[in-house]
């Protein structure tokens, strides 16, 4: 496949997007875009799924097939489509609240599961579609509309998450560092299995402002602090880490994807295996 | 080897040979009693045809991934029962919305809730009908014997491809358990038909067209295809973009309700017994329409005029034939295995004034003929 633009990857006529000036969103669609154009992938044979809330209008933007499910069942749809049709490639959309709060047993079974899909987590850390409530990943004392007193709960590590649940390709980048974002989605579209890739964000609107981050910049500049990478984190006391997001890989091996294992395990019992 | 599927079998695995000589080439579900058969059936048999089964987390991600293979082209099912059956109302309505075929079996058992795994009712007739939320309309078939099971899963995939539509399969655990002989035979050339592909170029095609007349239903190819198109649950204009206009959602809903009603006659099915001079009529379906059999044939035994109007179509609901028997007749009888819902669609068609009589049962147990047979001594004197 050779390298194309990624503009060809994008429904221009839909433009803009609905998404709040300084959102986080527009440059994690852009490095997914990139990722399709940088692998050429065919557009008919690409599947964008998507779940609900503001990122789950993500396909919406995307030139390929789209599938813009319920709040958060956009793994299982997915899984249905790429096991009744290898062919494609599917790419999972889902926010934090999505993929990995009211999604979270779906995230983990399929992460086990290991169907041949790449999620796509962007990570705001709170709901922002309906008004900034807390998510699964909302930090402690963090204030959102349904944790005025500061949260009290802690939140999911969401590549730990996917890691220990078996996924077998998972990284966390930034949406400070959109180039490096296209990187690690091209990467986990090229892995074969369950690929999981978290793009740290910003809801400048909700969860920045009521954080004392009045503005996009400040928002931005906010996530940039509270990132360091894998190999600077390795530096790091756990005192020094607390609050920082830890950006790179978790996990990256080969485990023969579901689809490739029960299409082996059919054609032997069918008697049409390496033994016939 | 495909080994020839033996003809004395059981109600569940009898839908399961039926999905499969429908083509049906994906099954995704969650275990749960009186249903499993189904899916272990399909376990087994979905390889040796070259289709996949896939055991998901739970009933709204099984629902999800045969929504998905749907997309990609499969024709796609899977089977619970009642308390699974209510976390798939959330995807079916997606199936609804998005308008894609696929097939849920609901083999019924004694709810609400966790109610009694093992035994039979006919509870879900109504969350068949509005178990998701909001308006639009469903197709629901209700099988009474073993060879039911079997065809009426055939007819479902038809029913759901040629009306882009979920369809459901009502049975409950007394049928799905049952074993009787079955006649394996292979699909009518139009239920074993691929979904028609779209004629028109590409760029031209509109997945969520509308006839208004609701004579052609727009096809659906599959992801991978030539065509490039968003699918949506939520509210759409013609090309699956966002449509949330009060015109356009008003054209959406009246459609999703309009593709099941217009095209009744092609849907509805109904099976009659006795019923050409009979005077008193029983309405029954599933496993009490077996019971009602028997007591009108017992009725006639003894000299009473009864007959039997089994409706093997619950949704849309058989108004004509129903409204029809019901203004032939001096009263009529319903049985069923719950409070009273298919009576009270009964009622809503009694424009005659007879008396409608429910015959409800919701201990677990089947009705008795005898039961049936007493109602329709009582009316009569
Ligand atoms: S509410 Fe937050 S996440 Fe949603 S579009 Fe606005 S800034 Fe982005």
């Amino acid at each position: 496949m050779t390298a194309r633009n990624y503009r060809e990857y994008l429904a221009e006529n839909r433009l803009p997007t609905i998404w709040c000036p300084g959102c986080g969103n527009g440059i994690v669609l852009k490095a997914v875009a990139g990722a399709f154009a940088d692998l050429g992938l065919d557009r008919r044979k690409t599947a964008a799924v998507s779940g609900i809330g503001c990122w789950g209008w993500a396909d919406d933007y995307l030139a390929v097939n789209a599938f813009h499910g319920t709040h958060g069942r956009a793994l299982a749809f997915a899984t249905g489509i790429k096991l009744a049709n290898p062919e494609l490639t599917v790419v999972v959309l889902m926010g934090d609240g999505d993929g990995a709060t009211i999604g979270g047993n779906h995230l983990i079974h399929a992460a086990r599961r290991n169907v041949d899909l790449t999620a796509v987590v962007v990570n705001n850390y709170n709901y922002g579609m309906t008004g900034g409530q807390y998510s699964g990943t909302t930090p402690r004392g963090s204030i959102t509309s349904t944790s005025p007193l500061g949260h009290v709960e802690d939140p999911f590590d969401l590549c730990a998450l996917a890691a220990a649940a078996g996924a077998s390709f998972v990284a966390r980048g930034s949406v400070c560092g959109g180039e490096n974002l296209r990187d690690l989605i091209r990467r986990g579209l090229e892995h074969r299995g369950f690929s999981f890739v978290e793009a740290a964000s910003v809801c400048p609107t909700h969860f920045g402002r009521k954080n004392g981050r009045r503005t996009p910049a400040e928002a931005f500049r906010w996530l940039r602090d509270h990132s360091v990478s894998r190999e600077r984190a390795a530096g790091l006391s756990e005192e020094e880490l607390r609050g920082k997001q830890i950006l790179g890989f978790f996990a990256d091996r080969q485990s023969e994807d579901y689809g490739t294992r029960y299409r082996k395990a059919a054609e032997h019992f069918r008697g049409e295996g390496e033994s016939s | 080897m495909t080994k020839l599927p033996p003809l004395f079998t059981s109600g569940n695995e009898a839908i399961a040979e039926g999905a499969i000589a429908a083509g049906a080439s994906f099954y995704a579900g969650y275990p749960i009693t009186p249903s499993s058969e189904i899916a272990e059936t399909a376990a087994r048999r979905l390889p040796e045809t070259g289709g996949m089964y896939v055991q998901m987390e739970d009933e709204l991600s099984s629902m999800a991934a045969i929504v998905g293979a749907s997309v990609s082209g499969a024709r796609a099912f899977t089977a619970t029962s009642g308390p699974g059956f209510s976390l798939m109302q959330e995807n079916l309505g997606m199936a609804v919305m998005g308008e894609i075929p696929c097939v849920v079996v609901n083999v019924q058992r004694s709810g609400p809730s966790t109610g009694m795994a093992t035994k039979p009712a006919q509870g879900d007739v109504m969350q068949a009908r509005w178990g998701t939320h909001g308006d639009h309309g469903i197709i629901t078939l209700a099988p009474s014997s073993v060879q039911d099971c079997y065809d009426f899963t055939i007819r479902a995939f038809s029913l759901a491809d040629r009306f882009r539509t979920p369809v459901i399969l009502l049975a409950d655990a007394a049928v799905a358990k049952l074993k009787e002989n079955v006649r394996f035979r292979p699909p009518e050339p139009e239920e074993a038909a691929q979904r028609p592909l779209p004629d028109c170029p590409p760029e031209e095609y509109r997945p969520f067209a509308v006839d208004p007349e609701e004579k052609v239903i727009t096809p659906l190819p599959p992801f991978g295809s030539d065509y490039i198109f968003r699918i949506t649950g939520s509210m759409h204009d013609e090309t699956g973009g966002q449509g949330a206009s009060p015109a356009n959602a008003d054209r959406v809903i009246r459609h999703l309700a309009g593709k099941i009603e217009k095209n009744r006659d092609a849907i509805v099915r109904v099976r009659r017994f006795f019923l050409d001079d009979a005077e008193w009529a029983v309405i029954a379906f599933g496993c009490s329409a077996r019971s009602a059999r028997a007591a009108v044939r017992e009725a006639r035994r003894q000299g009473i005029p009864a007959g039997l109007l089994e409706l093997t179509t619950l949704w849309p609901f058989p108004d004509d034939e129903v409204r029809d028997v019901l203004s032939r007749v001096r009263g009529a009888a319903v049985p069923e295995l719950n409070l009273g819902q298919a009576a009270g669609e009964v009622r809503r068609l009694n424009d005659f004034g007879i008396p409608v009589r429910g015959i409800s049962r919701v201990d677990g147990t089947l009705i008795p003929p005898g039961d049936i047979l007493s109602a329709i001594k009582e009316a009569r004197s």
